[in-house]
């Protein structure tokens, strides 16, 4: 059949776009999150006309912006990407993935980043109700944005909305509502972004509690501190609530996820007994955990909502993968007949026949002898049904940890949420000063729980990029190691210094605090900037 | 005519629009920002050439990401093989990119000379190297590129970067997007900015008009004697595949069929090029306003004529022309480009005007920066 590509390339490839991603998601959850959050705090100025709200808005107003220019930089990257290291994968499902992609543009990016301008700038342009309906609509194309990448990926997870067709050869649209309503995009969509919400929460809370422990910006922190904590405390069950629904919703689309994220190796049977292991050491070769501490009986009704339905295990999901394996090659050879001649009507009816396990076909190929599927036969068939079905299992290690790091940050937030906004309506926070230092000292914690969710999300997924349709290692563009090194090399620089970049100027603005730009002394440091001094104001003078 | 045929000639008209809208309205700033170093000779006239696209260079950049979102919603093929096969170009192309957005939020953050100072060559780059990468990948196509798929439709590549980054066909057409842009750019800064910046940007402007013309015309001469591509037998309503072979032969001076069949379509290089010497005169005659409009149409003049001399090819193959990619064989199904049709029929008539509401509510000239203002950058 064909060269495969370069495992080291896949590799490169795959190493490149979750660093690309993870990094382009440090930044969107708060961006979706601050950006309602200004919206609130706009909305308060705009009923009660008091000042102190205008000033707390625009001061998160700054630091959402520097915030943002990274979150927008970055998903350059991500758009980008598909095309330049995943050419087939774009050629396999661009007709279905593209679309959300492009409208996410249309309906979403371009109102955030036209009106994200007017919102900076437009603060003595508009009426106060204008300038809150621009906030309001950069906060609803954030998110909107947020929803159309989602089903987007959700088509991903659990591939509606299209399907193969042999004369196009390539996965083709076939229903718009079976694409955005799917219910994993759904689900994802809300979980993401009430994360985003926890995460403004999060960063607005832990800021303002910094400002209460130092004594600065009493009036400004104190109320901050209040619609944080509230805004959080709703969010983070939200989140609970809807990390749960996606464990349910997976349970049926992606077993080969939930088995890894659980660490079961074995089906549960009737009645079901299986314990919900609260942590374990899996072993992937022993096929089983060498160590492990659960809770009994409550794995089945916690996952699947019933007391009834088995939940398959790795070493069950292996064996039922096999016949699909071996359907699969039948189609992958069919096609390749088919699409040699267009005439030979049998070949399409073979492939017609087993078209919905094409994928286990491709996932075979890597197994196959020179990676030809024709050259499998019955003496080597045992084996590659053994290699490809032990493939379809995602790295269990990583999934039932990044799972368990997530789900542990969540639930610790939640009860940081409930403390913070139970003293802040009793007017006492400032009476409790471990739990400002808690809030401060928690700042990392929303950040941890998304870049694992996204870990649990995507490494679970694998060996698909299309669960089911599409490996990922035939995905990935056909280039050289060298190609690989340089974009790795040259993301690694430019990334470290915008991170170091953004941190520096995060930490200046948040110490600086909102006073400053309002109630300086005679040369007020407006926007940090040389404003209000000599033009050609040399770094010295700033040193007062 | 066939359903499907009328969307698939629709999108590749909306593609041209897109690239059109990418390369007036990022274009403009990717101007400014390689002139922010020549027409701002000190901090203040810098901050101020920045303000007057600071408002809307972020709205303005979703062309550019719409224009890839699009690309591979409507010509998946095309998303998937030109992105890949230009890798390094586009790599470079990305990374200067994704400085632009930073430099912008952050260069007036800090008040240290170096690190505005570094933030300005990011500047410099990020708006250069784009425009350049931009108007080569058009040379690029138009000499052919060298992939071809397996029947699978994993695309292979033949080429090494180094002969489309450093061919002097690409890099003439590089820097004619380079310079339209710088034209665009100045007309910009004339529109919102004040002497000394209105001045520079005139005196740079004006010329870089003249220095398209001169540019255009000797790619228009240099394509019609270098090997086009000729579509014979082809079915437009074909199903959309790129392994499929196509009929397609090369010839020397095949560009230029499609104006011999039809000679009104000469008219459009001819708009191009009156465009860009009314537009230098225009700015001459402190006509900002008409100026910036003549730009507008000088692009829409010199992108119609690549795309109508390709037509319906859109990326042909050097290393196997019979899977060149034309707009039969890559765009996406009747089903999707129904869709991807009625949004944009609602979004964009949507996003011109709010757009357009943006520009009104900032207009007027952008003084110094003043204290009083921390919205500026």
């Amino acid at each position: 059949m064909d060269m495969i590509i370069n495992p080291t390339v896949v590799e490169l490839s795959r190493m490149q776009f979750a660093l690309t991603a993870l990094y382009h998601f440090l930044f969107v959850p708060l961006t979706l999150g601050l950006s309602f959050i200004l919206a609130t705090m706009e909305t308060v100025y705009v009923v009660t006309k008091r000042p102190i709200y205008k000033e707390m808005t625009q001061f998160w107003g700054k630091l959402f912006g520097i915030n943002f220019a990274l979150g927008v930089a970055t998903g350059l990257t991500m758009e980008f990407e598909f095309g330049t290291n995943w050419s087939m994968y774009s050629h396999f499902v661009g007709d279905i993935f593209g679309t959300p992609l492009a409208i996410e543009g249309l309906m979403a990016f371009f109102m955030e980043s036209t009106f994200v301008g007017v919102m900076f700038f437009g603060w003595d342009r508009l009426s106060p109700k204008a300038h809150l309906v621009v906030t309001y609509l950069v906060a609803l194309g954030s998110n909107l944005s947020a929803l159309w990448i989602l089903i987007a990926n959700g088509f991903m997870q659990d591939p509606r909305g299209g399907t193969f067709d042999p004369n196009t050869m390539r996965m083709q649209f076939t229903s718009f509502i079976g694409l955005i309503f799917n219910p994993d995009a759904q689900a994802k969509f809300v979980h993401t972004s009430i994360a985003g919400f926890v995460t403004g929460s999060m960063f607005v809370m832990a800021v303002s509690a910094y400002y209460l422990l130092n004594k600065k910006h009493r009036d400004l922190a104190l109320r901050s501190f209040r619609i944080a904590s509230i805004f959080g405390v709703i969010s983070s069950v939200g989140v609970i609530t809807l990390g749960d629904a996606l464990g349910y919703i997976d349970a049926h689309a992606q077993p080969t996820k939930l088995a890894a994220m659980e660490a079961i190796w074995k089906t549960d049977t009737h009645p079901v007994s299986a314990a919900w292991n609260l942590i374990a050491i899996p072993d992937r070769q022993a096929q089983k955990n060498v160590f492990e501490i659960g809770i009994p009986y409550i794995l089945t009704p916690l996952l699947t909502h019933t007391e009834t339905t088995v939940i398959p295990g790795i070493i069950d999901l292996e064996q039922q993968a096999k016949p699909k394996i071996e359907n699969g090659i039948k189609a992958m050879l069919a096609l390749k007949a088919y699409n040699a001649n267009h005439s030979d009507t049998s070949a399409l009816a073979t492939f017609k026949q087993y078209e919905n396990d094409m994928g286990y076909g491709f996932l075979a190929k890597q197994f196959a002898p020179d990676q030809d599927l024709a050259k499998v036969n019955q003496a080597n068939l045992p084996s590659v049904l053994d290699k490809t079905a032990n493939a379809t299992i995602p790295n269990v290690w990583v999934e039932f940890w990044a799972f368990r790091i997530m789900v542990a940050a969540g639930f610790a937030m939640l009860v940081l949420f409930a403390f913070a906004a139970y003293y802040s309506l009793k007017n006492q926070v400032e009476r409790h000063p471990l739990l400002l230092k808690v809030a401060l000292w928690s700042i990392s914690l929303p950040w941890i729980a998304c870049e694992f969710g996204w870990i649990t999300a995507e490494n679970g997924r694998q060996p698909w990029t299309v669960y089911g349709w599409l490996p990922t290692f035939v995905s990935a563009s056909s280039h050289s190691v060298a190609y690989m090194v340089f974009s790795l090399i040259g993301f690694a620089i430019l990334y470290s210094s915008f991170i170091i970049a953004e941190l520096y100027l995060m930490f200046k603005y948040a110490r600086l605090g909102p006073q400053e730009e309002h109630h300086g002394d005679a040369a007020p440091a407006a926007g940090g900037g040389l404003a209000g001094k000599p033009a050609f104001a040399k770094a010295s003078l700033d040193r007062q | 005519m066939d359903a499907y045929v009328f969307l698939k000639v629709l999108w590749w008209l909306l593609l041209g629009i897109l690239l059109m809208g990418l390369a007036i309205m990022v274009g403009m700033d990717m101007g400014v920002g390689t002139l922010l170093r020549f027409v701002g000779k000190n901090d203040a006239e810098r901050r101020t050439v920045l303000n007057i696209v600071g408002p809307h260079w972020d709205g303005n950049q979703v062309w550019f990401i719409l224009g890839g979102g699009a690309i591979f919603a409507a010509f998946p093929s095309l998303y998937a093989t030109s992105f890949s096969v230009f890798y390094i170009v586009m790599i470079l192309l990305l990374f200067s990119m994704i400085m632009r957005p930073v430099a912008f939020e952050y260069r007036s953050k800090v008040p240290a000379e170096k690190w505005r100072d570094t933030w300005d060559w990011a500047f410099l780059i990020s708006g250069a190297v784009p425009m350049i990468v931009y108007g080569a990948a058009f040379g690029n196509i138009l000499e052919g590129v060298g992939f071809h798929f397996g029947w699978d439709g994993q695309y292979y590549q033949t080429e090494s970067f180094l002969s489309y980054l450093l061919n002097p066909f690409a890099i003439l057409c590089g820097l004619l997007s380079l310079s339209l842009a710088i034209y665009q750019g100045a007309a910009m800064l004339m529109i919102r900015g004040t002497d000394p910046i209105y001045s520079r940007a005139k005196k740079i402007g004006s010329v870089a008009a003249l220095v398209s013309v001169v540019l255009f015309v000797i790619g228009g001469f240099w394509v019609s004697g270098m090997d086009g591509y000729v579509l014979h037998h082809a079915d437009p309503a074909m199903p959309a595949n790129i392994s499929t072979p196509q009929d397609v032969t090369r010839v020397a001076g095949a560009w230029l069929h499609n104006y011999a069949a039809a000679p009104i379509l000469w008219l459009i290089p001819v708009v191009a090029i009156l465009a860009m010497l009314a537009g230098s005169l225009a700015m001459r005659a402190n006509k900002s306003t008409l100026a910036w409009w003549l730009g507008a149409v000088a692009w829409i003049g010199v992108l119609s004529t690549a795309g109508v001399s390709m037509f319906p090819f859109l990326m042909p193959s050097s290393d196997n022309p019979a899977q060149s990619i034309t707009v039969w064989n890559a765009t996406g199904s009747a089903y999707n480009l129904v869709w991807m049709t009625i949004f944009s029929a609602i979004f964009v008539p949507t996003i011109i005007a709010y757009t357009t509401w943006c520009f009104r509510v900032m207009r007027g000239k952008v003084k110094s920066p003043s204290p009083s203002d921390t919205h500026a950058y």
